[in-house]
């Protein structure tokens, strides 16, 4: 029986926490604000022996991602964790990594892209890696990042995946934030992680083997391409499993939408990350006034959960999509785009709504999430929607 | 060190059947450097550019040894990786903490002068157990014969291209070698294909020295300097001859000229078989080569002081 603790910690601590309980073998990161207090405090745990991964002191980001994918390759169980910029720099590897079928778990505080230059909370940086390949998972708290960040070993190991995982969580805002969070003992941590066995190792010097090989015109590239297509695919259901074993063990829900308010709403927000419980919350107050309100919290991003966002929105009298990230010249944000395609096969069309906020850390206040669904009740009403894009908060003058 | 006859029982760890040129300085720098390490497995790890390209097309293989390539310019860091998951999984206890493994990684001289100097600096400062080959052939071979850093000055290259405003590469080529050895790593060697023995000997001390090694391997490319096939080894020997390529080590922070170079050849004498080096010939251009020469000679009598007092 697993034995639970009650913290008081940082989204940042407790990823670092569940990182060591998965006993990783190689660790190679580098520092990057928000992201810096997971890697100092796994540098902490190295220093204290509390864990017997080898922790390479990179001199980029661009080298963190190569070393966690020669130390993948070579056998090791990896994990890494960077931002913003830093994801950015290792764009290239991202897909070098999934291409390469290296299960290697990475946490990413989210965190705006320059310029300007900027260090708080939004989602570009993630969304920039969206089509590098990699399973990845939003957290609405710490307590998300810490259950997201066990889980994301299973699914990125096993043998129907075996592609890299990213637990993301929002820069600041639950990378900084103390929070309530319930961890579990090592002994379960680590029993549930299970032990990586390697198909294809260098280190396995007696049966050597090629990583990363040249594919080129007439090659097999585009099967390559095909099996990673099929990997993800795996993916859908490994995480429902996945998930469900962890929810059994550790007494909290999981699934890939998480809804409140759905079975009744008529209205609702589709959102990512930390911003859910303030929509939450502004969803529970308009309740109290007779709104039919709901809300849709989208946990895994990747792969994208098209089939069950449908379901949920089903029938609704309109939907709001809230992006914490732009996609200069398209209709929308990506959640946007994603989320109305995913309803285009719909009998019925639901009118669905594009709003781009917080960038940068902007403050989302609950007047702002109000106005959302103020336009969603009008929209319901049979007022037409808003024209364009809108900039949720933003200055007028700008 | 091994002697000749007992290197040719050793296993050659890259197949013949590869698909490089003819005449290829790459393939003998590897074969060189890989006698070096004896009977332990070896893990190597390689840059994108023609030894990679030329070695693994899927689902073929050179390589009778472990080989991973990830990108361009993280052959030392995506190596440092591997070296680390070693001690990593010998913790674990995943790995016979008895089991030897030596961990090489190439690169040509883009991958390592240019694109790969941060990964690489980086390796060699953090001091993994590792040993890192540049084959430097003096140019992006693979993408067509581009300048990079290890150019040498008056060298046609197709982004350095001779006309009348300009004749070949402007710049002196960067002193690589001497920049690993300034990271104070235990061993740092230059070597070229044209000396076996050398070359061999330099690559056992590398592979034996705990931490990291850093060895810059003259590599000539009949492709892109213009010469015959048959003649790889040959202006390889003239370059060091000529002292435009110095064979030398430091160990330890020691400096020692490893081949001794009685009467230096002048320079000319390598450049002349290299049709790179045509146009420097043509009339107008004396200048130039007396510029080139006296480089050369700057750069020999800094290294020749450099051995004596250290």
């Amino acid at each position: 029986m697993p034995t639970h603790k009650t913290l008081a910690a940082t989204g940042n601590a407790v990823v670092a926490e569940a990182m060591r309980q998965c006993k990783p073998d190689v660790m190679a990161a580098y520092p990057i604000t928000p992201q810096t207090t997971i890697v100092e405090e796994f540098a902490a745990f190295v220093a204290k022996g509390k864990t017997h991964c080898e922790y390479v002191t990179v001199e980029s980001e661009h080298s963190a991602m190569s070393a966690c994918i020669g130390a993948a390759a070579a056998g090791a169980r990896v994990m890494t964790a960077t931002s913003s910029q830093g994801l950015a720099l290792m764009w290239e590897e991202l897909h070098i990594a999934s291409g390469m079928r290296l299960p290697i778990v990475m946490a990413n505080a989210n965190r705006a892209l320059s310029a300007p230059i900027n260090i708080h909370c939004d989602h570009s940086d993630i969304m920039g890696a969206r089509d590098t390949g990699w399973v990845t998972y939003f957290a609405e708290t710490a307590q998300e990042a810490y259950d997201n960040t066990i889980m994301a070993v299973r699914v990125a190991e096993h043998p129907d995946v075996m592609l890299p995982a990213m637990s993301t969580l929002d820069g600041f805002i639950t990378t900084h934030s103390i929070d309530r969070v319930s961890v579990m003992d090592d002994e379960t941590v680590a029993a549930f992680a299970g032990e990586y066995v390697p198909k294809s190792a260098l280190l396995d010097t007696d049966a050597p083997v090629l990583h990363g090989a040249f594919a080129g015109l007439g090659g097999p590239f585009f099967e390559f391409k095909k099996q990673q297509r099929v990997a993800m695919e795996n993916a859908r259901q490994v995480i429902k499993d996945v998930g469900a074993e962890y929810s059994a063990l550790s007494g909290r829900p999981f699934d890939v939408v998480e809804t409140w308010g759905m079975e009744d709403a008529e209205i609702a927000i589709v959102v990512l990350g930390s911003t859910a419980g303030n929509v939450r919350h502004v969803a529970r107050d308009l309740r109290a006034k007779g709104l039919k309100a709901g809300v849709v919290k989208v946990r895994v991003w990747r792969p994208f959960p098209y089939a069950e966002l449908a379901a949920v929105l089903k029938g609704l009298k309109a939907v709001a999509v809230l992006d914490r990230a732009e996609s200069f010249g398209a209709e929308g944000g990506p959640l946007f785009l994603e989320t109305r395609g995913a309803l285009y096969d719909l009998e019925t069309r639901v009118p669905v709504v594009g709003y781009i906020y917080g960038l940068g850390g902007a403050d989302v206040k609950l007047e702002l999430i109000e106005r959302v669904y103020q336009d969603l009740s009008d929209i319901a009403a049979g007022s037409a929607a808003p024209a364009g894009l809108v900039y949720l908060g933003a200055r007028e003058e700008a | 060190m091994a002697n000749l006859k007992e290197l040719t029982h050793r296993e050659d760890r890259l197949a013949g059947g590869h698909r490089l040129c003819a005449g290829c300085g790459a393939s003998i720098a590897v074969r060189q450097v890989l006698l070096g390490a004896g009977e332990d497995p070896v893990v190597v790890g390689c840059a994108t550019g023609c030894l990679e390209v030329s070695t693994t097309i899927y689902p073929y293989s050179s390589w009778k040894t472990p080989f991973i390539h990830n990108a361009f310019e993280n052959s030392a860091a995506t190596i440092s990786g591997v070296e680390a998951a070693f001690n990593g999984l010998k913790r674990a206890g995943k790995i016979d903490p008895d089991k030897k493994v030596r961990f090489v990684a190439f690169g040509g001289d883009g991958g390592t002068y240019d694109i790969g100097l941060q990964a690489l600096s980086g390796a060699m400062e953090r001091g993994h157990d590792m040993v890192y080959v540049c084959y430097d052939n003096g140019a992006y071979m693979n993408t067509g014969i581009q300048r990079s850093s290890a150019t040498p000055k008056g060298a046609w290259a197709t982004t350095a291209e001779v006309g009348v405003a300009q004749q070949g590469k402007r710049q002196v080529r960067k002193d690589l070698t001497a920049i690993i050895a300034a990271h104070g790593v235990p061993y740092a060697a230059q070597a070229s294909v044209s000396h076996w023995k050398d070359l061999t000997t330099k690559a056992e001390k590398a592979f034996n020295t705990p931490g990291p090694a850093f060895i810059n391997v003259f590599a000539p490319c009949p492709r892109g300097w213009r010469t015959p096939s048959s003649q790889t080894v040959e202006i390889a020997k003239l370059a060091v001859q000529t002292g435009f390529w110095p064979v030398y080590e430091v160990e330890n922070g020691v400096w020692r000229q490893t081949v001794k170079v009685v009467n230096r050849k002048p320079l000319e004498e390598f450049l002349k078989p290299q049709g790179r080096f045509k146009h420097l010939f043509a009339p107008g251009n004396e200048a130039l080569l007396a510029e080139m020469q006296a480089d050369v000679d700057l750069a020999w009598d800094r290294l020749v002081a450099r051995c004596a007092t250290e």
